[in-house]
């Protein structure tokens, strides 16, 4: 994938702490995303085997809460090489599912699932990332552009946003596309 | 009965003296968002979303709970306001836990429908998080507090309409929680009827249907102008 003109705008997509409906979604807009591959060149993906987060993008869609070490670290590169960011879905909004843990204390879920719970419990330190205090929504660890919402955000709502974005006007989606759930 | 004559959005109206605000700016036809107020019951002045800005006054007044005056002149729809609307619906999110996607009433709860109205994209505050409870001790219902907004509809029907109280406000501020009772499992209080008319008025997902599952706790709240029209002016909504 992207290795096409220059002309096109580079988008990328990202998936932290979720459950991969909101890139399912991405995924129905169907014959619409060869529409899509003709503006832009998707240059990191979960769909894409790109190892690297690169340089110099213009529009990152970021699915998913931030939940451990890793994800703080993933938005932050995020930001620093992206133009435009996009929180995609309720999970990057507002924590949603993943922030479903918050009102517990991490090392309580920790020993419940792991230590008490089947099978060997992960090792205590060294490689794993560091579960946060609380599931931080996208905006209140990176400054985010563009919100759309949805669990998952409707192929409707993606492809409106999207092209809002690409031909460089704002995201106005109509109230009944802006609900959260 | 007398009449006062006030200017709402540059217009000028008349109004029986003693009526709120609210219903004067609801019969000009202007949608003003509103979330505690429920026609057919008192006003609580809780939520307030029905700011209005009033000439020669620097605060905002909630309009469900002020009293139409003569000479009074209002805006009802300015950037000043709904950026206070929206501090609102945001403080409101983020002071319980609002889960859209798993809630029983996604797709149909007054709160979520506002703030998508309003352009709320996000919540600017941090999340509270509160470790709350759910009450399923009811035979047919459940309160869940993680939804609750304490607009306090339920506890005003039960008291005004049903006429039970089996439902009250416990606790102050950040602490308060609807209660049952004398704030004992719901199922135990021997006050409730079980008429569920508390249900019906809940503006988000906090009472619903034992058995709903996300999104299939759909509610309407048309029954209480059929009994407050039948009860009070002895006219009958036949359907």
């Amino acid at each position: 994938m992207a290795t096409s003109t220059n002309s096109k705008a580079r988008l990328a997509t990202v998936w932290l702490g979720g459950c991969a409906g909101c890139h399912m979604s991405l995924l129905d807009l169907d014959e619409r995303i060869v529409d899509l591959l003709a503006l832009v060149d998707l240059v990191y993906s979960p769909v894409a085997d790109i190892k690297k987060f690169p340089e110099g993008v213009d529009v990152t869609l970021v699915e998913g809460a931030c939940c451990n070490s890793d994800n703080i670290h993933m938005a932050r590169e995020i930001r620093l090489k992206s133009k435009q960011v996009v929180s995609f879905g309720d999970c990057a909004i507002t924590g949603n599912v993943p922030g479903m843990r918050n009102r517990l204390k991490v090392e309580n879920i920790l020993s419940e699932v792991y230590a008490d719970g089947p099978g060997p419990a992960p090792p205590a330190q060294g490689g794993l990332p560091v579960l946060l205090a609380k599931v931080l929504p996208l905006h209140q660890v990176i400054p985010v552009d563009v919100y759309l919402p949805g669990c998952p955000p409707s192929p409707e709502r993606i492809w409106l946003a999207v092209t809002a974005m690409l031909k460089g006007e704002p995201v106005e989606l109509p109230a009944e596309m802006r609900t959260l759930g | 009965m007398s009449v006062v004559t006030l200017t709402i959005d540059d217009k000028l109206v008349s109004a029986p003296a003693n009526t709120s605000l609210l219903s004067s700016i609801q019969e000009q036809g202007i949608d003003i968002p509103t979330l505690c107020h429920l026609k057919g019951l008192s006003e609580r002045g809780g939520c307030r979303l029905c700011v209005v800005e009033m000439e020669g006054n620097p605060r905002l007044f909630a309009s469900c709970v002020t009293p139409v005056a003569e000479g009074m002149v209002v805006r009802t729809n300015t950037a000043k306001l709904l950026k206070y609307r929206q501090m609102m619906i945001e403080l409101l999110m983020a002071q319980r836990n609002h889960v859209c996607a798993v809630c029983v009433q996604n797709g149909h709860c007054e709160l979520q429908t506002l703030a998508a109205k309003l352009g709320v994209t996000s919540v600017r505050y941090d999340y509270m998080c509160p470790d709350l409870p759910m009450d399923a001790s009811h035979e047919r219902y459940v309160i869940d507090h993680n939804r609750c907004i304490l607009c306090a509809r339920c506890i005003r029907v039960c008291d005004e309409v049903e006429g039970a109280h089996t439902l009250d406000m416990g606790g102050r501020g950040v602490q308060s929680r609807v209660i049952a009772g004398m704030n004992q499992p719901w199922g135990t209080s021997r006050s409730c009827t079980g008429c569920g008319k508390c249900v019906q008025v809940c503006p988000t997902g906090a009472l619903f249907k034992k058995g709903s599952s996300a999104a299939e706790m759909v509610k309407q709240h048309d029954f209480l102008t059929w009994i407050l029209d039948g009860r009070e002016k002895k006219i009958w909504h036949w359907r």
